[in-house]
Formats: structure tokens, sequence, C-alpha cells
């Protein structure tokens, strides 16, 4: 059974439609690939699927409930994780205390219990913070688990990004753009890290990129948008040669809507 | 020199009057982006709540924790009325609420506790005291430091030491990331506010207990806007240097230049820096940058 399906979404702001229409599955433990070109309604979708954006029309059904939509709350809760494009994590705090962040939703003692510091809430803080730590030494972050997260390089704030997302231990890994504005060693580093995820915690990816060979190298499904519709669907090389994506992706004639 | 040491240390003492006013708006402003007007009724309902307790035979221990549990729930009230269904709207609209918000606190404060004047004593002499290098400060300024102080370390004990305190600053750092991670934005405007609403009381009692309680408290909120301008309205930093700063220069150039340009210099002086600075730097000393997304 899928663990996503997107089923016939339609979004559009005022007179713009960002969405028609889109609908694919994801199937449990892939890695799939959303591609288009700028403005083809990826960062939309995404935003669709974490409760951000209320879609007009179409349902997502995750995990085996059927939603119209989804509330961002609710996302996190039910095991949808998120990085963001432009770099989102919280710039004043510590690698550690951002990881922490992550594993907002595990706590289950009340502040109550906390503010007295009775037993379980102690043992339940640090076993939260040794969590963060396994999540720390799985993206090769120990290092760094003291500095403030804005004094690091670009390539490592992406990282702790994806850190943060991966502490919650969601189901559902959204990762927008993980490699943009990155070297090449950076961005074989992050593959190597995303794969490692999807292998180690077994969890489902669904990502944005330009970068086609990433693609290529990362997926095993690739959904192609353009003009927020769908135009392609199915597997790396499939879709690669799929004629109708050539076209969308490569602009070499412009279909009139 | 020891009389120019005398005013400069006597005016930064006095600055950390204005630092614990400003330190309730930044905190619900880092938190919501809200500029609360209504914190200075705020701090006459606390000062208020307080002294009437007191008068009817409380000790000022009992007062001050019933104030404190009484401002907490205000800060309840008001999310939970107020705030949650303005999500979404525009600065200009939260604003206009919190001016509205501010009569309303103040009207309800008259209808419990009365219109009169009341003093309010908090068993600390206003007189000077000797310290180091032949300079002579207020005794009462020098609690209303300390107390300034301890607000401040026990307010980055709660930031920095609890959970509850790391979603706050997660809020402060970056809303939607933070929404994403499943941070309750109610549960934490709750919590800024019942702060808020603490940070009044602190404030309140300082205030109150150096002019009395009365209605003119509610303008300590303009007293505060210097301070806030001049130290960027979303630093705590910012709040406590600004507050310093405005302390020592208005005193200062009271006795230094106040007789060249006329008396009340005291008044307008902190007002004409704000604009200076609003021209040069708009963000303030310690404010972060206001940086669209695009």
């Amino acid at each position: 059974m899928s663990l996503l399906v997107v089923d016939r979404i339609s979004l559009s702001f005022n007179a713009v439609k960002a969405l028609t229409d889109v609908g694919f599955d994801v199937a449990r433990h892939e890695i799939c690939a959303l591609v288009g070109p700028n403005g083809a309604g990826k960062s939309s979708l995404l935003n669709v699927l974490c409760g951000v954006y209320r879609p007009e029309r179409g349902r997502v059904v995750f995990d085996g409930e059927v939603r119209p939509f989804m509330r961002p709350r609710e996302a996190a809760r039910e095991g949808i994780g998120r990085t963001f494009q432009s770099l989102a994590i919280f710039k004043g705090m510590t690698v550690l205390e951002n990881v922490l962040t992550g594993r907002n939703l595990a706590f289950t003692s009340t502040w109550f219990e906390l503010a007295l510091g009775v037993g379980r809430a102690r043992r339940e803080e640090s076993a939260q913070r040794d969590e963060a730590e396994r999540v720390l030494e799985f993206l090769d972050l120990q290092r760094y688990r003291h500095a403030v997260a804005s004094t690091l390089a670009y390539g490592l704030q992406k990282r702790v990004d994806l850190a943060r997302a991966l502490a919650s231990r969601p189901k559902l890994l959204l990762l927008d753009e993980p490699m943009a504005g990155m070297t090449a060693d950076e961005k074989r580093e992050m593959s190597r890290f995303v794969l490692a995820v999807n292998r180690d915690y077994g969890t489902t990816v669904l990502l944005i990129e330009h970068d086609m060979s990433v693609v290529m190298n990362l997926s095993d499904h690739v959904v192609v948008l353009d003009y927020g519709r769908k135009v392609g669907d199915g597997p790396p090389d499939a879709v690669r040669s799929d004629p109708e994506v050539l076209r969308a992706y490569l602009g070499t004639k412009r279909r009139v809507a | 020199m020891s009389y120019f040491l005398e005013t400069l240390v006597g005016g930064l003492l006095a600055g950390t009057m204005y630092s614990m006013v400003a330190i309730g708006f930044v905190l619900i402003y880092k938190a919501s982006g809200v500029f609360n007007f209504a914190q200075g009724s705020m701090t006459l309902f606390a000062a208020l709540t307080f002294v009437c307790l007191k008068e009817r035979g409380l000790s000022v221990g009992l007062s001050f924790v019933a104030t404190a549990l009484t401002m907490v729930l205000v800060g309840l009230l008001i999310e939970r009325l107020l705030l949650r269904r303005l999500v979404n709207r525009s600065p200009v609209t939260l604003f206009m609420a919190t001016l509205g918000l501010s009569y309303i606190v103040e009207g309800v404060a008259q209808a419990i506790w009365g219109a009169d004047v009341h003093g309010l004593d908090l068993g600390i002499e206003d007189t000077p005291m000797p310290l180091p290098f032949g300079i002579r400060v207020s005794r009462f300024d020098l609690w209303a430091a300390g107390a300034a102080g301890a607000l401040v370390v026990a307010l980055s004990l709660f930031a920095n030491r609890t959970r509850i305190g790391l979603s706050l600053r997660a809020v402060a750092d970056d809303p939607l990331a933070a929404v994403s991670l499943g941070v309750r934005l109610p549960v934490i405007w709750r919590t800024v506010w019942s702060l808020a609403g603490f940070v009044g009381l602190v404030a309140g009692l300082f205030w109150g207990s150096r002019s009395g309680v009365q209605f003119s408290l509610t303008l300590v909120v303009l007293k505060a806007m210097p301070v806030l301008i001049i130290g960027g309205f979303d630093s705590i930093v910012g709040a406590i240097v600004a507050g310093l700063i405005v302390g020592a220069s208005e005193k200062l150039a009271e006795v230094y230049v106040g007789a060249a340009i006329g008396a009340g210099l005291e008044n307008w002086f902190p007002y004409a820096m704000a604009v200076g600075f609003l021209l040069l730097r708009p963000s303030g000393l310690l404010g972060g940058k206001a940086i669209v997304r695009v």
C-alpha cells in the first residue's frame, strides 16, 4: 500500500492556478523526486502536504487516512517532517537545541511535571537528549553540537535542517531543494545522507531537486510537474526519455494551455 | 568628576526602570510580532491589584503571588478572546486591537478596584546611599536595578532551560519551521502574554511605588517607546542596553545641557534620540533586520 496518495489536488492563489488535478502515489520506503521548472508548483504541493496551504479540490491520503487537507500540527503528529528551501533552521540556537526542537512532539510529561522536575520529567528529558544525540551522530554533526547554528557553513546548516526534521522520526520526509546552492562535494555528501536516512531509518522521502544527475542517482520514482500539472510519473529512466517531459523540462516547445 | 559619576550611575540605575517596561513589549513582539500597546495598562492593572490586595490586609508575599496568578489569568483570557481570533491579520489590525485592549484593561481595573490614587510602599527608602568613589545613589534605584537584573536572569533561565522556553525561541526565530515541528502557537502566545503580565507586575511595583499607583501609570508605555526604538523591538538585551542609555543620557543632558536649552529637556531628550536612531539605524542597536521572504 502507498504511504501517500496525492489525489487530484488543485490549488490556486486568486486567479493564478498553482496546481491543477495533480495526482500520484508515493510508495512506502521509496525516494520520490518532484521535478519541474521554476513555478511548476512543486513547493506549493509540498506546502499542501504539510498543511501550510489548503487545496481547493482533491484530497490527501496519508498512511491510510483520507483527508481533504492537512493541518500543520496534524501533519507533524502523523509523521510528516520537512526541511525548507530557504534556510529555516533556528539561527540563534545551538545545533543540539535545533535538533531537540524536532523532539518537541515526543515529550509526554506535562510542563507542570517539568517545572517540578519530578522523576518522570527528568528521565524523559534525558531520553530526548539521547535521541537527539543519536541523530547528530548519524548525520555526523556531533562535533558541532554546541555551535550556534548561524555560525556554520551553508552546507552544514542544510544538514542541521535535515537533522531537525529527522529527529521527530517522521514516516515521510519532505525535502524542499536540500541541495540548492551547494558545491558538487556538498551535494554528494548530502545525497549520501539522504540515502542513509532512507535505508537505515526506513524513512520515505519526497524531495524537490533541480539537479537531474542527483535526481537520477537518488530516486526510485520521479514525478514531473509543469505549469501546475503532472506531465510525467515513473521510474527515473523512463521519465528521462519521455518526450512530454523533455518538452516541459527543456522548454523545446511550450504547449498552449 | 564625582558629580559626573554620580549623575551617570544614578541615570543608569533609573534606566533599568525603563528596561523593565520594555522587556514586556519585547517578549510579546518576539513571539508573535504584535506591538502590545496594552503593556502599560497591564502594568497598571498589576500594580493596582497588588496594592489593593495589600490594603485589604494580605501580606506582601501573598499579594505578590495572587497578583502574579491574576496576570497569568489575564494573559490567558487575552489569548483566548482576542489573539486567537486575529491570527494572520495585518500588524496594523493587531496593533489597533491592543490599543482597544489597553482601554478595556484600564476600564476593568477601574471597575474592580476603583479610581483612587494609591500610595505603594515596598519598604525600600528612596534615600541616598554611599557607594565607592564618593558617589551616592538612591537605595530605591539600586533595588530596582537588582529586580530588573533578577527578572532578566529568570527569563533567560526559562528560555534556555525549559522545553517551552525552547519552543518559544523556535517560534521567535522562525514560526513556520516551529509549526512544522508541531509547536502549538496558542500555547506560546498564552505563555508570553502571561510572562509579559508578570513583567508588568514587577515594573508596576517599582513605578507605582515611585509615582503612586494611578491611571497615569499606563503612560509608562510611552516611556518605553524610545527604549524600544533604540534597543530594537525584538531584543531583550537591546531593551536593557537602551534602558541604560536612555536613563543615563537624559540625566546627563538635563544636568549639563539643560541650563542652556531650558528646563524639561529630560522629558523630550529620549524621543529626540529615538528619532535620530530611526533615521540612522531603524532596526535599533540589537534588533534583527526585517527580512522579507520572496
